[in-house]
Formats: C-alpha cells, sequence, structure tokens
C-alpha cells in the first residue's frame, strides 16, 4: 500500500520533537478526524534553522510530517511557503489517493507556523 | 520473520487434517455430484455427509442446511430471500446498528425497495435492549436479524432471549453467527433461531464456502437464477472440496469449543490484564465477560490505529483496527462509535483475536512489543502533551 520511502519515514521519522523557544508553530487537524499536526519553527535572518515536528495519525501522516519537516529545513521563509502538499507526496514517492489529505496537512501546517511566526514579527 | 498472528477474527489457518481431507475431492473424487453415473454418487454422499455435519453441530436438521459462499451471501440469502418471499405478510424488519456490511447493507438495499427497517441501538458494552426489540415490533414485521457475535469488540448477544422475543410474536428471527460458530455453543432449537449464517474460514476451514441453515417451514426466495442445486435456493455446481471441508472442520470445532474455549479466554484475559497494568490510557471495548473467548479490542489513548498496526506489523505482529485510516471511508468504525466510543478512542483501536494456536510466549511478546509502539507513538503525538 505504501511506496518503501512513506515507510521508512514512518518508521525513522526525522525531526520529531519540540522547540522551546520556537519562532513560529503551527498546529492543524482535528483528533475527530484522525490526524493532528504541531509544527515548531526555529527562524534566523529569514532562514528555517531547525523544525521539529509532532504528530498524532496514521502512517501516512505520520511520513508526510517528516518528509516535509526535511523539505524546509534550511530554506527562506519563502521558500518553504512555496513547497505544496504534492511536493510532499511525490518527495515521499507518493500516496494513496485516499492518503492524499495527509500531504495537504502537511503543507497547511508549515503555513500555519510561518503565519504564527509573522504575526509575533508585527 | 517469525509471524504471530493475532487476527483469527479475520481469518484462521486450516487445519491439516481438514486439507488432507479436502484434497481427494479435486484430484480422484472431482465429480460434479449432479451428474448421474456411480462416480457421482460418492460426491453427492460427501456433499450430504457435510451437510449432516453442519446440521449437528447447531442442532438442526441437514435437510434445513443450505451452502454458500461464506457469511456475506449467506445473509443476503437469508434476509433479501426472507424479505422478498414474506413481503405479503409485511415490510418491517428490524436489526440492529453493529451488524456486519453484509447484513447492514442488505437491509439499506432493501429500504431502497420500500422496505422499512428498524436499527437497534446498543450500550456501552454493545448489547441491545430485550425492552427496545419489543417496542419495535409491529403488525408488519415480519423479520428480526441480530447477530450472535460482534466481529470487533467480541459482545455476545442475549441470543436465547431475542429468540424467544421472536417466537413470541411468531416474527422469524436470523442470526449472523459467523464470528460464533467455533467458539461458543449454539443450538438453534433451544434458542429459537429461524436462519443462521455461518462461515467455513472462521473456525480452521477453507475459505470460499459457508452455509445458511433456515427452519423448515421458512420459506426464502432464491436470489440468483441458475440450476436446482440446495434444492433451488442456490444454484450453481456445488464448491464440493470447500463444502466437505467446512463439514470437517464444523465437526472439529464444535467438538472441541469447551477445551478451546477455556485455554484460548484465559489466553485473551492474560493479555487484557497485562495492557492494563502496564500501559496507562487504555480502555477496553466492549463486555469483559460476556464476549468472544478470542476478542479484545482496546483503544490506546493519544495514538493512531494504523499508525500502531503497521508498527507491529514491522515487527511481525498481525492484529487489525477500527480506525478509520486502515479503511478507504475517513470515519473510524461504526461499532465502535455506537459504543459511545469518541472519534479519537475508535481512531486508536486494536483488535487482537486470538485462536487455538496462540500461545502465552506470543501474548508476552505482543505485550512487550505494543508497549514499545504506544510508548514511541505517544512521544510523537501532540495530543499528549497537551493533557
Amino acid at each position: 500500500m505504501y511506496s518503501e520511502k512513506v515507510m521508512d519515514h514512518f518508521e525513522n521519522p526525522r525531526n520529531v520533537g519540540v522547540i522551546e523557544d520556537a519562532s513560529g508553530v503551527g498546529t492543524v487537524g482535528n483528533p475527530v478526524c484522525g490526524d493532528v499536526m504541531k509544527i515548531y519553527l526555529k527562524i534566523e535572518d529569514n532562514i528555517i534553522k531547525d523544525v521539529k515536528f509532532k504528530t498524532f495519525g496514521c502512517a501516512s501522516a505520520i511520513a508526510t510530517s517528516s518528509m516535509a519537516t526535511e523539505l524546509i529545513k534550511g530554506k527562506s521563509v519563502d521558500e518553504a511557503l512555496n513547497i505544496t502538499n504534492k511536493a510532499v507526496a511525490e518527495a515521499l514517492d507518493g500516496l494513496p489517493p485516499v492518503k492524499m489529505h495527509c500531504s495537504v496537512l502537511a503543507e497547511e501546517a508549515i503555513k500555519a507556523a510561518i503565519e504564527d511566526y509573522k504575526s509575533k514579527l508585527k | 520473520m517469525n509471524i504471530r498472528y493475532f487476527d483469527n477474527a479475520a481469518t484462521t489457518r486450516v487445519d491439516d487434517d481438514v486439507i488432507e481431507y479436502m484434497i481427494p475431492y479435486m484430484k480422484e473424487v472431482y465429480f460434479n455430484p449432479s451428474s448421474l453415473y456411480k462416480p457421482s454418487i460418492m460426491v453427492k454422499k460427501a456433499v450430504n455427509d457435510a451437510r449432516e455435519r453442519v446440521a449437528k453441530a447447531i442442532n438442526a436438521n441437514s435437510s434445513e442446511i443450505y451452502f454458500t459462499s461464506g457469511g456475506s451471501e449467506s445473509d443476503n440469502l437469508a434476509i433479501k430471500g426472507f424479505a422478498y418471499a414474506n413481503r405479503k405478510k409485511g415490510n418491517h424488519l428490524i436489526t440492529s446498528c453493529i451488524e456486519h456490511p453484509a447484513v447492514i447493507n442488505s437491509m439499506k438495499s432493501l429500504e431502497k425497495e420500500g422496505f422499512e427497517v428498524t436499527y437497534l441501538s446498543v450500550d456501552e458494552n454493545g448489547f441491545i435492549s430485550l425492552d427496545e426489540l419489543e417496542r419495535s415490533i409491529k403488525e408488519n414485521t415480519i423479520l428480526i436479524s441480530v447477530m450472535f457475535a460482534n466481529n470487533e469488540i467480541g459482545t455476545i448477544e442475549p441470543i436465547k432471549k431475542i429468540g424467544d422475543i421472536a417466537k413470541k410474536y411468531n416474527i422469524c428471527f436470523h442470526t449472523d453467527a459467523v464470528q460464533a460458530i467455533g467458539s461458543v455453543n449454539v443450538d438453534v432449537n433451544d434458542m429459537n433461531i429461524d436462519m443462521l449464517s455461518l462461515s467455513g474460514h472462521k473456525f480452521y476451514g477453507p475459505k470460499g464456502v459457508g452455509a445458511l441453515f433456515v427452519r423448515k417451514g421458512i420459506l426464502i426466495n432464491r436470489l440468483n437464477d441458475g440450476g436446482h442445486q440446495e434444492k433451488g435456493k442456490r444454484s450453481g455446481t456445488e464448491n464440493v472440496p470447500g463444502i466437505v471441508g467446512l463439514g470437517y472442520a464444523i465437526e472439529k470445532a464444535c467438538n472441541s469449543v469447551d477445551e478451546n474455549n477455556k485455554k484460548i479466554s484465559e489466553l485473551r484475559d492474560y493479555y487484557i490484564d497485562r495492557v492494563l497494568s502496564e500501559i496507562s490510557d487504555v480502555k477496553v471495548n466492549g463486555d469483559r465477560t460476556n464476549r468472544l473467548p478470542g476478542n479484545a479490542n482496546i483503544s490506546f489513548k493519544y495514538v493512531e490505529g494504523e499508525s500502531i498496526l503497521l508498527r507491529l506489523d514491522s515487527k511481525g505482529v498481525c492484529v487489525s483496527t477500527g480506525s478509520a485510516c486502515s479503511s478507504l471511508s475517513l470515519e473510524p468504525s461504526y461499532v465502535l462509535l455506537s459504543i459511545g466510543l469518541s472519534h479519537e478512542l475508535a481512531h486508536g483501536s486494536i483488535r487482537v483475536s486470538l485462536g487455538k494456536h496462540n500461545t502465552k510466549e506470543e501474548v508476552d511478546y505482543l505485550v512487550d512489543v505494543l508497549k514499545e509502539v504506544i510508548g514511541d507513538l505517544r512521544k510523537m503525538s501532540p495530543l499528549c502533551e497537551e493533557e
């Protein structure tokens, strides 16, 4: 059902954890739906220096969180904002159609965390 | 890798002697039981022997047993076949909200055709209310269909009491006993059951074969058109190897119900007790005592079932889950929601179904691995930190 990459990121997720003094935190999803993603960003000079996540959800929710954090680490805020759910899914060698919403959640979590960061700047 | 199999409610391993018993009916005695020459007579006899064995296992008469392709077909044939044949008497049917999809979806099809269906609610342990059942009966009620034991949470319904109510009002009573046969003693006469569905692969028999008991005098319509097989109620050349295998397996299973149940239910209680004492924030779903001997359904708070299942799978452990993420819909198990579980708890449910081959060592391994997996996933869960 899942690609080897999905299984790898599910079994050995990258960047799990929290950042205590995060520049921005984004939480999306709902336990009722079975997925909650929380992404923590450490941003310096407009660059994402560090990123951590915590996810409640199925294997693809965990794998997309893990892959999304890898894709944005070291990138500028604008580059991170341009990452689409499709890019996350493609980086994982695809997701089953019924699981594509997990990648949408990952994209939304990144955006929510960056929004939180921007709102704090104001 | 060594596979530790804890999904016996999904299917069981066919016993070696059952396989041995089936093989000649594919090799030397492959004849069509409907043919008239002598070699076919042996085959016809074997099918009828199997029919006798099924009848004996549930205390029915062999003329009341019809072979089908499995539990789902038996449920369809019983419910739709009965509804079509008895429409003149009434068009109201009663069932429960935690039935197998074969029953629920048969009912839904009938609703589209103008039948009226009452879906009985269940309490927090999955039991229907006998009061609600009796209150739901109307002048035009023709059929009550309530499962013997639930496939997800293992709850055993008060079948004899339901049968008594059905008899009192002269209403036909069907039960889907797919999960019960081989695990619980079943007596269609004592329990006033008029129709009963069963499936071979749940009691160490072959897949693709089942049976329907229809009490003498109960009328059902055939659902598929064809030849005269199974007294015209189920056309199509008989699955002879499957039927003889089912017959052999049901006799064996029913002869050892008590012995197997003692061992299996002890193992189940050992599993549940270990989980309750060694893993925090868990909930046992279904009744602690009145449940199938092998069934243990537990929700693990803050984590999601598919993740648990796949992490266990990578350690060679096979279980199932009521989480939405394991299915094609995005809704978690309707059975778990019906017993009042929150969506979150339903998403975190894991069903372990033990069988006669499971050992204490395997259960110990399961609990050890489960502790590790739950701990790992909880460390990753944002829901844990909020509490």
